[in-house]
C-alpha cells in the first residue's frame, strides 16, 4: 500500500479522485441549499449521466453522444497540457477551437470542401493562432494568458461575422451540413453499428484516441518533446544548451493550436451541433478542456479518461430536476475541480510528507530494537 | 458625441478600477488572474443589494450597493489568497478556476433564485432599473455616474498608498524581493494577503460598475466578457504605475465606447462595418499595445512566484 503510494502516477490518480469527490460534495451542498428536496436524486442523476434512462438501448445511443463529444474536449485538454508542460498556459485553446469551427464550418457549407481538407483547414486555423501567441510570447514577451484571452474574444466576433455567410435565413444558426454537403461529415467507419447506431460516433474517435497516444510519446521519448519541456523549465538553460528556446515557444503553441482547431472539426463536421452566429460568450470546451488537462494529471493518457469525466459530469448536468434547478450545475463543479487541482502539489506533498514520517518511525523502532537486543546480549 | 464621452468615462472607469486592484495585487507578488470572476461576483454582491434594497434615499443605496459589491468582491478573493498564498497553488490555475466558477456560480444562484421566486422563471437575469437612477445624476443630458467619481478617488487613494505610506512600500518590497522583506520582518503572507483581498474589493467594485455602465438588466450567463483580462493589459500597459493606468483605461475606454456609440457617428456608420467589427475594437488595440509594450515591463520583479520561507 505504501509502496504503491509512492508512485508519482498513483499519487497523481489519488490526488484526482480526492478533487472529483470534493467537487461533487461541493456540488451536492449548493443542491442542497438551493433546494434540500431532490438534491440527492439531482447529483445523481448529474453522475449517472445516460444511466439516467433505462432501456440498455437508449443508454448505448446517449453514451455514443457523450463520446462523441469528449473527443473534442479531450483535444481542447491535450492542447492546454502540451502547452503547460511547456510551461506556457494556453487558456487561448478555446479561441483556436473557435477559429476551428469557423474554418471547417466554412470549408464545408461554402466551399463545398470534403471531409478531410475541412479537417486540415481547422487544423492550420487554429494552429495560426496558435502561433500568434506564440510569436508575442516569444519576441514580445506578451503574457500568453492575456493575448489568448484577447484572441478568444477576436475569434469569436470573427467567426460569428463570416459564419453568417452560411447561416440559414430564418434563424441565427448555420445550415446544415448533412443537408448541404454530406461529404463534409466525417465517416462513421462501422462504429456507429457498435454504438447503438449513433451517427455521431465517427472516426474522430480513434483518431483522437490514436492522437493522445502520440503526444504521450512526443512528450516522453522524443528529442523534441524533451527540448520543448527544458524550454519550459528554463528558458535560459535552454539556450545555452544550444536549443532554440524562441522557435520552440511557437512550436508548442502551433502544436497546441492545431489541436485545438482539430477538436472543433471533431465535434462540428459529426453534425452534432451548429454554429449559433449571435452566440456573445466563448464556448466552453476550450475552459473545460482545463479541467479536464489539470484532472488527469497532466499527462495525455490521463486526459482520455478525465475528458470523458468532464464531459460525463456535463452532460449529466441537463439529467437535473429543473424545476428547482439548473444546468449550469454541472459548470460550477467543473470549475471547483479546477480550483481544487490547485491543491494537488499539497495533497501531493502531503503525501510524501506521511510516507516520508512513518517510514522515519519505522526506522527508529529498529533502531530501538537493535540497541535493545545489544543491551540485551 | 457626449454620449461617446459619456461611456468612454464609464468604461474607463470600470478600467481602472479593476486595474488597480490588479496592480495592488501584483504589487504585493500575486497575479490575479481571477479578477473577471471576481467582478462577476462583486456585480452579483450589488445587484442583489440593488433589487432587494428598499430604500428610497439614493445617498444610502450608493452606499449599501457599494458595500455589498466590495464585500463580495473581498469574500471571493479570499479564495485566491487561501490557494495562491497559504497552499502554494499555481496562481494562473487558480485564477483561470476563479473565472470560470464566477460565472458558473453566479447562473446558478441568479437562476435558482428566480426559480424560487416564480416556478417558470428560468432565466439568469437580475433587473435594477429604479436603483440604477440613483447612481446617475443627469447633467445637461450627460449621465454623471458616482462611479466616475469613485474611480478618481481610487486613482489618487492608490497611488499616495502605493508610494507614500509605510504600508505601500512594505506592500511593494513583496513583490520585488520577498526574501529581503522578511529579513528586515516584514510579514511576506499577511502582505500578500493585503494585496490579493484589496484586489477583491476594487474587482467587485469594478464588476458593479461595469454592470452599471450601460444597461438596467443583467444576465449573468454572459459574465463581463473579457473585461478582467482588458484590465489586465490597462495595466501592463500603464506599467504598474496608477497614474498611467488611468490614462491607458481612457484609452481603453474609448475605444470599447465606440461599439456602443458608432451608429451615431456618420462618418463611422457610412464606412458599413459589422458591428462585429466594433466588438472586437477593445481586444485588438490591446493585443497590439501590448505587443508593443511587454518588452520593456516593469512588472514586479517576484510577481507569480509563490513565497516559501524556507527557499532561497
Amino acid at each position: 500500500m505504501k509502496k504503491a503510494l509512492k508512485n508519482p502516477g498513483v499519487q497523481a490518480f489519488v490526488a484526482s479522485i480526492i478533487c472529483i469527490i470534493l467537487g461533487l460534495l461541493i456540488g451536492y451542498i449548493v443542491l442542497l441549499f438551493i433546494n434540500p428536496q431532490g438534491a440527492a436524486e439531482s447529483i445523481t442523476n448529474v453522475i449517472k449521466n445516460f444511466f439516467t434512462w433505462s432501456k440498455p438501448k437508449t443508454q448505448l445511443k446517449q453514451f455514443g453522444n457523450t463520446l462523441a463529444k469528449t473527443m473534442p474536449l479531450l483535444m481542447c485538454s491535450l492542447s492546454i497540457l502540451f502547452a503547460y508542460k511547456v510551461g506556457l498556459f494556453n487558456i487561448g485553446a478555446a479561441g483556436q477551437y473557435v477559429a476551428g469551427s469557423c474554418a471547417c464550418l466554412y470549408a464545408a457549407l461554402a466551399w463545398g470542401w470534403s471531409w478531410l481538407p475541412c479537417m486540415l483547414f481547422a487544423i492550420c486555423a487554429g494552429a495560426v493562432l496558435g502561433a500568434v501567441v506564440g510569436i508575442l510570447k516569444a519576441y514580445c514577451n506578451v503574457n500568453e494568458v492575456i493575448s489568448g484571452i484577447m484572441l478568444n474574444w477576436i475569434s469569436l466576433y470573427s467567426a460569428n461575422t463570416i459564419l453568417a455567410k452560411v447561416k440559414e435565413v430564418a434563424s441565427p444558426y448555420t445550415m446544415y451540413i448533412t443537408d448541404v454537403n454530406p461529404s463534409a461529415i466525417l465517416p462513421n467507419a462501422g462504429l456507429d453499428k457498435l454504438i447503438g447506431n449513433n451517427k455521431y460516433v465517427t472516426i474522430a474517435v480513434p483518431l483522437a484516441l490514436v492522437i493522445a497516444i502520440v503526444i504521450s510519446i512526443i512528450l516522453n521519448k522524443t528529442k523534441l518533446g524533451y527540448e520543448l519541456k527544458a524550454t519550459g523549465s528554463n528558458k535560459n538553460a535552454a539556450r545555452y544548451a544550444g536549443m532554440k528556446e524562441n522557435q520552440n515557444i511557437i512550436l508548442t503553441l502551433v502544436i497546441a493550436g492545431g489541436l485545438a482547431g482539430l477538436g472543433a472539426s471533431m465535434l462540428y463536421q459529426t453534425g452534432y451541433m451548429r454554429w449559433e452566429c449571435t452566440q456573445s460568450s466563448v464556448p466552453g470546451m476550450g475552459f473545460n478542456g482545463i479541467a479536464a488537462a489539470f484532472l488527469g494529471g497532466l499527462s495525455p493518457i490521463g486526459a482520455i479518461f478525465s475528458s470523458f469525466f468532464i464531459q460525463h459530469i456535463t452532460d449529466g448536468g441537463q439529467y437535473v430536476n429543473t424545476n428547482f434547478y439548473s444546468s449550469q450545475i454541472s459548470d460550477l463543479i467543473s470549475s471547483v475541480i479546477i480550483y481544487l487541482c490547485g491543491f494537488v502539489l499539497f495533497i501531493k506533498i502531503t503525501m510524501n510528507n506521511m510516507i516520508a514520517k512513518s517510514e522515519d518511525r519505522r526506522i527508529q523502532k529498529q533502531k530501538t530494537a537493535e540497541t535493545a537486543g545489544k543491551e540485551a546480549d | 458625441m457626449l454620449l461617446l464621452i459619456q461611456y468612454t468615462l464609464i468604461f474607463s472607469s470600470v478600467l481602472i478600477l479593476v486595474a488597480l486592484g490588479g496592480c495592488i495585487s501584483e504589487h504585493s507578488g500575486v497575479i490575479n488572474l481571477g479578477l473577471e470572476g471576481i467582478m462577476v461576483i462583486g456585480a452579483l454582491g450589488g445587484a442583489l443589494m440593488m433589487r432587494f434594497c428598499q430604500t428610497e434615499s439614493a445617498f444610502v443605496m450608493v452606499l449599501l450597493v457599494i458595500l455589498a459589491a466590495a464585500f463580495f468582491g473581498l469574500v471571493y478573493s479570499a479564495l485566491l489568497g487561501v490557494a495562491c498564498i497559504n497552499f502554494k497553488a499555481d496562481q494562473t490555475l487558480v485564477g483561470t478556476a476563479l473565472n470560470l466558477l464566477g460565472t458558473a456560480a453566479a447562473t446558478v444562484f441568479v437562476k435558482a433564485l428566480n426559480t424560487s421566486m416564480n416556478p417558470d422563471d428560468h432565466s439568469s437575469e437580475i433587473e435594477y432599473v429604479r436603483a440604477r437612477k440613483m447612481f446617475i445624476t443627469n447633467i445637461n443630458g450627460f449621465e454623471f455616474n458616482w462611479f466616475m467619481l469613485i474611480a478618481v478617488i481610487a486613482v489618487i487613494v492608490v497611488a499616495v498608498m502605493l508610494y507614500r505610506t509605510k504600508f505601500g512600500l512594505r506592500l511593494m518590497a513583496c513583490g520585488e524581493h520577498p526574501q529581503a522583506a522578511d529579513s528586515v520582518g516584514i510579514n511576506v503572507y499577511k502582505m500578500r494577503w493585503a494585496g490579493v483581498l484589496l484586489s477583491g474589493i476594487l474587482g467587485g467594485l469594478g464588476g458593479i460598475c461595469y454592470i452599471l455602465a450601460g444597461v438596467s438588466i443583467w444576465k449573468f450567463e454572459n459574465g463581463v466578457a473579457g473585461f478582467g483580462f482588458l484590465a489586465l493589459a490597462v495595466m501592463i500597459f500603464g506599467q504598474w504605475k496608477p497614474g498611467r493606468i488611468a490614462l491607458a483605461a481612457l484609452l481603453f475606454g474609448l475605444f470599447r465606447a465606440l461599439s456602443n456609440t458608432y451608429v451615431g457617428f456618420p462618418s463611422l456608420a457610412a464606412l458599413n462595418l459589422p458591428g462585429n467589427v466594433y466588438n472586437m475594437m477593445p481586444y485588438i488595440v490591446s493585443l497590439i499595445v501590448l505587443a508593443l509594450t511587454s518588452k520593456n515591463s516593469r512588472a514586479p520583479k517576484a510577481e507569480g512566484i509563490p513565497y516559501d520561507k524556507g527557499s532561497r
